[in-house]
């Protein structure tokens, strides 16, 4: 601790009636490597403030992908596994089985989810298994530095395709929540995006309603996030909360894909 | 006493229960037994074979160059386990299927009419206890008593009642030698 | 004495599973070890409350198994050859998130898709890696159906103990072949777990996380040492073999598996002839039997090895005799299995020079 500066802290100011807000204690101190304005920090800070609301970080346990999240276990203050790429579901199936009255959820970008691991990812949503899905979309693979992914938006440039994506050649971008939400077994699938205080606070809501079908054993449910990726996208923070705004969530609508009771 | 048997045919005919059942009588006469089927397509249609081994003490290899008793319900195991038979060694065939007999002088031959006793019982599936109760009385590998033992351990319980018709047969079988 | 039952080989391993208290299996059908799933569909959840799943592929079944042995239960998969090589990337990373578990591989003849018949051909996979990374498992080969039953309890047990995942190397003639078989009581689930299990923070305890991630350098030299210091005391402790008839031999038959069975009937056709023939069979491939084998070559003429492969085994026999005996190999490949008259030709020819 030598290297740190102590901060001298005023009493008077430092009360509780006083906080406006503060990270969930489920969430660890360490400091993100998230880059500036990525959608990851935001909902890793959501999804734990739904277990702290749940009063569920001794029930729970999580499955952290390869990606950019491949660190998620070391932010969120709960038992986790780092699964292979791509294999998230199906370790998640299996902690699951292993403990029916446990949380379980995978936490998954789209190269993770949508490219090398969409054969778990069906099968677990098609044999209904009861763990929440939380799916990143920002487009493009992140860790790897800005690759095409199976989520990336008609004619848009990354490193693998620096002319643009070419649908006749490179396929079109898989819309995975309506995908899933085909399967019978399947019990709530949303989309949701945090690029603003508004989707933020329904964002959450989304997560804590997954949870609550968890406990009651309704089965598989996946909150996919339209994300960002302002590094590999080229943009400041703001431009690619634009970008979000008006590109992304034109292809990704936000919103309900799947209810209970059918929509 | 050790054993070293092969019951070879079509598949389809009960060549894998006859060793099955050999090797159940063997155990429940506290014997060392080991049965080790052919598998794979030809299970489906084609040629079977089960080797089965019955000893005092302890088995070695599953796999054995050479047969104490070939026991042969086609013409194609005819020809090619007669080579196979060690010297004094024994041959059982289903007679009413073979043309081409085994020609060997040095060893025990045995043909008997299995499926013209089959048909004589009407039930041509019985065919293979026909053919363990020659093989029983020219070998005396274990008693008739392990066999009947044995049948009810290895017919599904919902085949039951088809245990005196196989009893019958086994019989038959053994008045053949 | 336990229940004995004549049993295939396939069927009796399942039976052994539920019997050793397994909590869940993740397997995907493959010939010619299809029975396991079968038996364990049938019987095991009823018995035992035993969670069976069928996955979609054998990449799937391998990280089911990763991520419920996390949760500090005991499981297993089983598969044949080409399944297995499917599995490598898990396995490497069960190994290196120190994971325990059990791993069968009932091999069949490739490479490929080779054939459905018996072979021995994945020696190398099993004993020199497979995946990726420096480990290894803990690899035991069953000879008989007896073993197919007594290798499931010691090959969890060992994982167990060290945290490392174990693998029950045997090949489609164990798989389907019937013999008698003593099985032992069953055992009951457990309901506790070890400390470093994934099941939910406890309030006053560190989180537990499983993983095979350590990306600082440092770090991750540490893990491979502890690995390491593990498999050397797995060397030194866990080796186990049996021998026949070495007293007085002046050659020896070795092999693992169907091949050691070969070896041994071969041996007694030799010693029917009046060649004093002796046999040694690895239970451990690894950790392999070294000692054995150096103790043994000064006193002897040559070794005969018999494998249902090009000769992988040969290689650590070799290894460990060096110049101190000659070492001959016979093995056949492709599904096709020696039989002991050849195998008996074969001595006589390279080692009497009778042909």
């Amino acid at each position: 601790m030598s290297n740190l500066v102590e901060v001298p802290v005023n009493p008077e100011v430092v009360q509780d009636q006083f906080v406006v807000y503060k990270k969930p204690k489920t969430l660890t101190d360490k400091p993100l490597h998230y880059c500036p304005g990525c959608a990851h920090g935001v909902v890793h800070k959501l999804l734990m403030e739904v277990v702290d609301e749940m009063d569920i970080q001794d029930k729970i346990i999580g499955v952290a992908p390869v990606g950019c999240s491949v660190f998620a276990y070391d932010y969120m203050n709960i038992d986790m596994q780092e699964a292979a790429h791509g294999r998230a579901c199906a370790v998640g199936t299996a902690i699951k089985r292993m403990m029916p009255d446990k949380f379980v959820f995978t936490y998954q970008g789209d190269g993770d989810l949508a490219a090398i691991g969409i054969a778990e990812t069906i099968h677990a949503a098609n044999r209904g298994e009861n763990m929440l899905v939380v799916f990143i979309n920002n487009a493009v693979y992140g860790m790897t530095s800005g690759q095409m992914a199976p989520t990336t938006l008609p004619d848009m440039v990354t490193t693998t395709t620096p002319f643009g994506r070419d649908v006749k050649t490179m396929g079109y971008p898989l819309r995975m929540s309506e995908l899933l939400a085909q399967l019978p077994a399947t019990y709530y699938i949303t989309r949701q995006s945090v690029h603003n205080a508004v989707s933020v606070r329904k964002a959450k809501k989304a997560l804590r309603q997954a949870l609550e079908y968890q406990k009651e054993g309704k089965g598989f449910c996946m909150v996919e996030f339209v994300g960002n990726c302002p590094s590999n996208w080229r943009m400041t923070p703001l431009e690619s909360q634009k970008f979000v705004e008006e590109k992304m969530t034109q292809y990704y609508v936000v919103g309900d894909v799947k209810v209970p009771g059918g929509k | 006493m050790t054993e070293e048997a092969i019951f070879a045919g079509f598949g389809g005919q009960g060549i894998l229960s006859m060793g099955m059942i050999l090797a159940y009588a063997g155990m429940i006469e506290n014997k060392e037994v080991c049965w080790m089927p052919s598998y794979g397509p030809e299970m489906r249609g084609g040629t079977a074979n089960a080797t089965t081994i019955v000893s005092d003490t302890l088995i070695s290899s599953p796999i054995i160059s050479n047969y104490d008793t070939v026991v042969a319900l086609n013409q194609p195991s005819v020809d090619k386990f007669e080579e196979k038979i060690k010297p004094n060694g024994t041959i059982i065939y289903d007679a009413s299927n073979i043309l081409r007999p085994p020609t060997r002088k040095d060893i025990n031959i045995y043909g008997v009419a299995g499926s013209e006793i089959a048909i004589k019982l009407k039930n041509i599936r019985v065919l293979n206890m026909i053919i363990l109760g020659s093989f029983i009385a020219a070998r005396k590998t274990v008693k008739p008593e392990s066999v009947y033992e044995a049948l009810k351990k290895v017919l599904p319980e919902r085949y039951h009642h088809l245990l005196p018709v196989n009893q019958k047969a086994f019989e038959e079988g053994m008045a053949l030698i | 004495m336990g229940e004995i039952r004549l049993m295939k080989g396939n069927e009796a391993l399942a039976e052994a599973l539920i019997r050793v208290g397994c909590d869940g299996y993740f397997g995907y059908p493959i010939t010619p070890q299809s029975e396991v799933i079968e038996y364990l569909s049938k019987e095991a959840t009823n018995r035992t409350g035993m969670v069976v799943l069928q996955a979609e592929s054998e990449v799937s079944s391998i990280n089911m198994l990763y991520g419920a042995a996390g949760t500090g239960r005991r499981v297993v998969t089983t598969s044949s050859s080409p399944g297995i090589s499917l599995m490598q990337e898990g396995i490497s990373y069960i190994a290196g998130a120190e994971l325990p578990c059990l791993v069968v591989n009932v091999m069949r003849g490739g490479p490929g898709l080779g054939t459905i018949q018996p072979s021995q051909s994945d020696y190398f996979q099993a004993t020199k890696g497979g995946g990726h990374g420096d480990y290894h498992l803990i690899v035991l080969t069953p000879y008989n159906v007896q073993e197919m039953v007594d290798f499931v309890k010691l090959g969890f047990e060992l994982s167990e103990k060290y945290r490392v995942p174990a693998m029950v190397l045997a090949d489609g003639a164990m798989g389907q072949m019937m013999e008698k078989v003593e099985l032992f009581d069953q055992i009951p689930r457990r309901t506790e777990f070890p400390e470093w299990a994934t099941t939910g923070k406890p309030h006053d305890k560190e989180r537990r996380i499983v993983t095979s991630l350590f990306i600082e350098p440092e770090v991750m030299e540490q893990v491979n040492l502890r690995l390491q210091a593990k498999y050397r005391q797995i060397e030194a402790e866990e080796t186990r073999f049996q021998t026949m008839n070495l007293e007085d031999a002046e050659y020896v038959f070795t092999g693992f598996g169907l091949g050691s069975r070969i070896a041994m009937k071969a041996m007694e056709l030799a010693r029917e002839k009046g060649y004093k023939v002796g046999l040694i069979r690895p239970q451990t491939v690894y950790p392999f039997p070294y000692a054995i084998y150096r103790e043994t070559a000064p006193k002897i003429k040559g070794i005969l090895d018999i494998e249902m492969n090009s000769g992988q085994m040969v290689e650590d026999v070799r290894l460990a005799v060096g110049d101190k005996t000659r070492v001959e190999f016979y093995g056949r490949m492709g599904g096709m299995i020696a039989d002991p008259e050849s195998v008996l030709k074969h001595f006589e020819k390279v080692y009497l020079g009778v042909e």
